[in-house]
């Protein structure tokens, strides 16, 4: 497995086939740190997983990607393009070319499925509205949901808001996906349905997706690579089979869902005779 | 103790600081956010389709609280104006008694109060679930600005919605004077209206109410978009902020409206 603080990595300025890298990026809300010191590389074409407990800074990392925050300091480079830098307008280009999947989809709750999709077709292009249409069932056909596109966002079931959601993801055809618990709350077969779809629309569309995620088993079917995140790290890294194969302890508790480990069981606290003898 | 009294003090003016520089930023932060809803209002005219969703939303679905409303506040005007003026035996200037409380006053306060608890707290509430479920984050990422897409033509909504419910509570109060006290009562027709359009003067009369609603309309539209977009992204934050949204609303209508009356009628002694 590669080592996890290696960051000699040339700037992704000069690398075509690199979609997304930071470099050494520290980001801390006031005086709370969330990222330490990050450094990752998203070549084109793959998914990619960020895996970590909530709160581990997983999130930030795809806020940081989408311009929505700026680091401390290091380097976010997107497309060739350092994203702190860019300026309202050139951030909004950049944006047309990401799409993002909400944590629970975040569909517009006034609008159907069918305008949800259209909404970025309708505020970017001069598209005739025949064409909008095509292209909206073509992508709701790409997650099985043609059928439902009249349904208003509270019709539907959690997975087939997921699904909807990842439909108006790749409305524009981006060049890259970002997942945002993409899995949270779906039931066995919505989860595997998104799993796949997720892999399928990428080598498809020949997009580049970062998934933040906390579900091993599923993750590890369908991404090419994983970066571990802890307290605002990266704790371990490697491809699926390095990390089944890893012994990292850290990996290991994760992989395994072990309750106790690097990751403590017990909420810091004072020793447990001292807190029940203490008055004795 | 004088370090304590010291101590006293040190949390006294770190208090008032705190207050002071919490305040300031506040109002820093709503001055910016109205200058940039004022630098998307053209993106409510070139939206035009979103705005006139929103005069429907903010306007006719608060026209049934309106309008019954105004009737009723007519019809009780009415009856207290006529038990007044009859003891004076003045009964037929009822018609003046009624237009102009209804024009000058009761109609932009009243319509403004209405039209904040009706159509201001449901705009707060609205954005602030959007929020609150990352359909403004989703629509930023996907390079739309929520400023121009979902603000503005919130603010443009309420802003032309207002005058005309103001315009409404007061026709349809005056409506209800004339039932109660021409039909009612007995008041002779063309003494009513007679008399009433002798003494309500346009300019003075008509288009200061009017003024006065379009201030109200901006008051409380600002004041719904503003809480909605700065509201905690939770339950309790959007509970919170709509319920700020009416307090703020109301409270700013009021003082505003005395403000206004200052400098609108003070010419004739009122």
């Amino acid at each position: 497995m590669p080592d996890a603080s290696s960051t000699a990595a040339p700037a992704a300025h000069d690398r075509p086939d690199v979609a997304v890298e930071l470099e050494n990026v520290t980001f801390s809300y006031d005086v709370r740190k969330i990222l330490s010191g990050i450094s990752m590389t998203i070549p084109k074409g793959k998914v990619v997983a960020i895996m970590g407990l909530s709160g581990s800074g997983k999130t930030t990392i795809l806020r940081l990607i989408g311009g929505q925050i700026k680091p401390r300091s290091g380097r976010v480079i997107v497309g060739g393009q350092s994203v702190p830098d860019l300026d309202r307008e050139a951030l909004f280009a950049l944006r047309r070319q990401i799409g993002m999947l909400f944590q629970f989809g975040a569909l517009f709750t006034d609008m159907t499925v069918f305008e949800n999709i259209a909404f970025a077709m309708r505020e970017h292009t001069d598209l005739p509205e025949e064409l909008v249409r095509d292209l909206v069932l073509m992508k709701l056909h790409a997650v099985g949901l043609r059928g439902a596109a009249y349904l208003r966002p509270s019709e539907l079931s959690g997975g087939m808001a997921r699904r909807v959601a990842l439909a108006r993801a790749i409305a524009l055809d981006p060049m890259l996906v970002m997942y945002d618990e993409p899995f949270a709350g779906l039931d066995p077969i919505s989860l595997g349905i998104i799993g796949q779809l997720i892999r399928r629309l990428n080598d498809a569309l020949g997009i580049t997706s970062v998934v933040v995620t906390h579900d091993v088993y599923e993750s590890l079917k369908i991404v090419d690579y994983i970066y571990f995140v802890s307290d605002g790290r990266i704790v371990a890294q490697g491809t699926a089979q390095e990390i089944r194969a890893s012994r990292e302890a850290y990996v290991r508790q994760f992989v395994d869902g072990e309750a106790d480990g690097p990751v403590p069981f017990q909420y810091p606290a004072r020793s447990y005779r001292q807190e029940l003898f203490a008055d004795a | 103790m004088p370090s304590a009294a010291l101590t006293g003090l040190a949390v006294l003016v770190r208090r008032i600081g705190g207050g002071t520089l919490a305040a300031i930023t506040t109002v820093g932060f709503a001055t910016r956010f109205f200058l940039a809803v004022a630098r998307h209002s053209p993106a409510a005219v070139r939206r035009l389709q979103l705005t006139l969703r929103e005069i429907y939303f903010a306007g006719v679905l608060s026209l049934i609280i309106i309008l019954v409303s105004g009737i009723f506040v007519g019809m009780v005007l009415a009856l207290q104006g006529y038990e007044v003026l009859n003891r004076y035996g003045a009964d037929e200037s009822l018609g003046i008694l009624v237009a102009l409380s209804l024009v000058r006053e009761l109609g932009p306060v009243v319509a403004g109060l209405l039209f904040a608890s009706r159509a201001g707290s449901a705009v707060t509430a609205e954005i602030g679930l959007m929020k609150a479920t990352e359909q403004l984050s989703a629509m930023e990422m996907m390079a739309v600005d929520p400023m121009a897409r979902v603000v503005a033509p919130r603010f443009w909504g309420g802003m032309i919605a207002m005058p005309l419910l103001a315009g409404l509570f007061s026709m349809l109060g005056i409506f209800g004077a004339y039932l109660v006290g021409v039909k009612l009562i007995g008041i002779d027709a063309g003494a009513f209206w007679g008399n009433m359009r002798a003494a309500v003067d346009f300019r003075y009369d008509v288009l200061n109410g009017i003024i006065k609603s379009v201030v109200f309309g901006f008051a409380v539209s600002m004041i719904a978009v503003f809480e909605g977009y700065t509201s905690q992204p939770t339950a309790e934050g959007v509970s919170s902020a709509t319920t700020r949204t009416v307090v703020a609303s109301s409270l700013t209508i009021l003082a505003l409206d005395f403000v206004l009356t200052v400098f609108m009628f003070r010419g004739l002694g009122v």
